[in-house]
């Protein structure tokens, strides 16, 4: 076992190296998701059928080929094209189309249950359609999206993990270094408490956005208040906060 | 040779990425599909028949299992049953990390079945396993089937993640392709292709399942 924590020492520069990969792929896919979905999502919901088409035909595309094959179509197929893509920025794409197009999805469902009386509201009001979006529609959409995009972005982390085969060298690919100077149940088990603890930071990341997002909305406490360890104030609770 | 896309080469590699398809993809999901689908509502079961620091660890485990990746799984399956074959190896765990998420919908397919069901059958003193069987699942059932068909789509577009351990799955038997005729264009097409006309008109299907039985319900 001693052996085992010496060999983990010394290889945890590399480690954390493939982490860095990991959390890049991770994040970078997540930032190209999100501009995908709401691009694609809005799209979706366009009464111009040309466009609206468009955007269907991207989201079942991207959804319904499978993410390697996509990974493997940026890495191995667009060089004979003569696009020569980093492999980093194949995997991001690779990753960023295939959970976007399953976020515009989300984004698309939300906005639809958005209450018919919120959009009659901005009728009343005469808001522009933009504004209408922007300032009322989406910011409650948002809320109700959260935990889907949670989903999804925990499924991305672990979809990071096939990319050694684009020659990334990530977590997955260094445990397998690992498990070559020790045994598979060290370096795996190290590995896997690895993405564990990942993917329950951005858990609780994500859980952060959506009770700032919900205060936004006047329901719930700020997410200053949830993290500070005073008792909550129950006055201000009882109004329903002052959002 | 350096067209965009070559007739000859497609003809060539589409027998050999549909014989993996049907020797490896479709065995695996299938197989896999239905492990998930019943070790799914065992866990389920267990977890709320089981004393609550049990069921605090049946859950933890579950979370694990679904938080971590499917690769990493397989790859530590591997290595651990050397003498197993692979193939075996990735109905195993694909089995058992759907099994997680299916468990998760049987949860919520059983939490929707009224109160007054459970009382009902305490009044006509059925035995537990009989209120089980001949209740709960049933109605549970209904509810959760376009989930589960969502989560064999799923399952189906993670194949490819067998080609970690080895397994000569569609895109492993396309890239092996590509690699011996310095030509990727056709096989990973045509791999992503199939992928595309199998998933979408399931889903589609299902999708129409979902509105029947909830307008049956």
């Amino acid at each position: 076992m001693e052996a085992n924590f010496a060999a983990l020492a010394e290889a945890a520069p590399r480690i954390w190296e493939g982490l860095g990969i990991t959390l890049l792929l991770t994040l970078g896919g997540a930032l190209l998701a999100i501009v995908i979905a709401v691009v694609l999502g809005l799209g979706a919901r366009l009464n111009n059928v040309f466009l609206r088409g468009i955007c269907r035909v991207f989201i079942e595309f991207f959804r319904g080929t499978s993410l390697v094959v996509q990974l493997f179509f940026f890495f191995f197929v667009l060089p004979q094209l003569g696009v020569d893509l980093p492999a980093m920025v194949c995997g991001i794409l690779g990753l960023g189309l295939n959970y976007g197009a399953y976020c515009a999805e989300v984004v698309r469902g939300s906005i639809n249950s958005v209450p018919t009386g919120q959009w009659e509201a901005t009728t009343a009001l005469s808001l522009s359609k933009a504004q209408r979006m922007r300032r009322i529609i989406f910011p409650q959409a948002w809320a109700l999206m959260i935990p889907s995009l949670t989903n999804y972005l925990i499924h991305m982390l672990k979809g990071t993990a096939i990319v050694s085969f684009i020659t990334l060298a990530d977590l997955t690919f260094h445990t397998e270094q690992l498990r070559q100077d020790t045994n598979t149940f060290f370096a795996y088990g190290v590995s896997l408490v690895i993405y564990f603890v990942l993917a329950y930071i951005l858990t609780l990341m994500m859980k952060g956005l959506e009770v700032q997002a919900k205060h936004k909305l006047g329901r719930g406490e700020s997410l200053r208040d949830t993290l500070s360890l005073k008792a909550p104030d129950t006055a201000v609770a009882a109004e329903g906060g002052k959002g | 040779m350096n067209e965009l896309w070559d007739w000859d080469a497609a003809y060539a590699v589409l027998p050999e990425l549909l014989l993996a398809f049907l020797k490896v993809t479709l065995v695996v999901t299938v197989v896999s599909t239905a492990i998930a689908a019943v070790l799914g509502l065992v866990i389920a079961i267990l977890r709320m028949s089981v004393p609550k620091p049990v069921a605090v660890v049946i859950s933890f485990v579950g979370d694990f299992i679904r938080m971590t990746p499917i690769v990493v799984q397989l790859l530590f399956a591997y290595w651990t049953f050397l003498s197993v074959d692979p193939i075996i190896i990735g109905i195993a765990v694909f089995g058992i990390h759907y099994s997680t998420y299916m468990a998760e919908v049987y949860r919520a397919g059983i939490e929707s079945v009224p109160k007054g069901q459970w009382e009902a059958t305490k009044a006509l003193s059925m035995s537990t396993s009989r209120t089980w069987v001949a209740v709960v699942i049933p109605q549970a059932l209904r509810a959760t089937v376009p989930a589960l068909g969502n989560y064999a789509i799923s399952m189906f577009k993670d194949t490819p993640f067998l080609l970690s351990i080895g397994v000569v799955e569609m895109v492993r038997a396309g890239l092996t392709f590509g690699g011996n005729h310095f030509r990727y264009m056709e096989a990973i097409t045509l791999a992503g292709v199939i992928f595309l006309l199998a998933s979408y008109p399931t889903s589609l299907l299902i999708s129409r399942l979902e509105k029947r039985l909830a307008y049956n319900y």
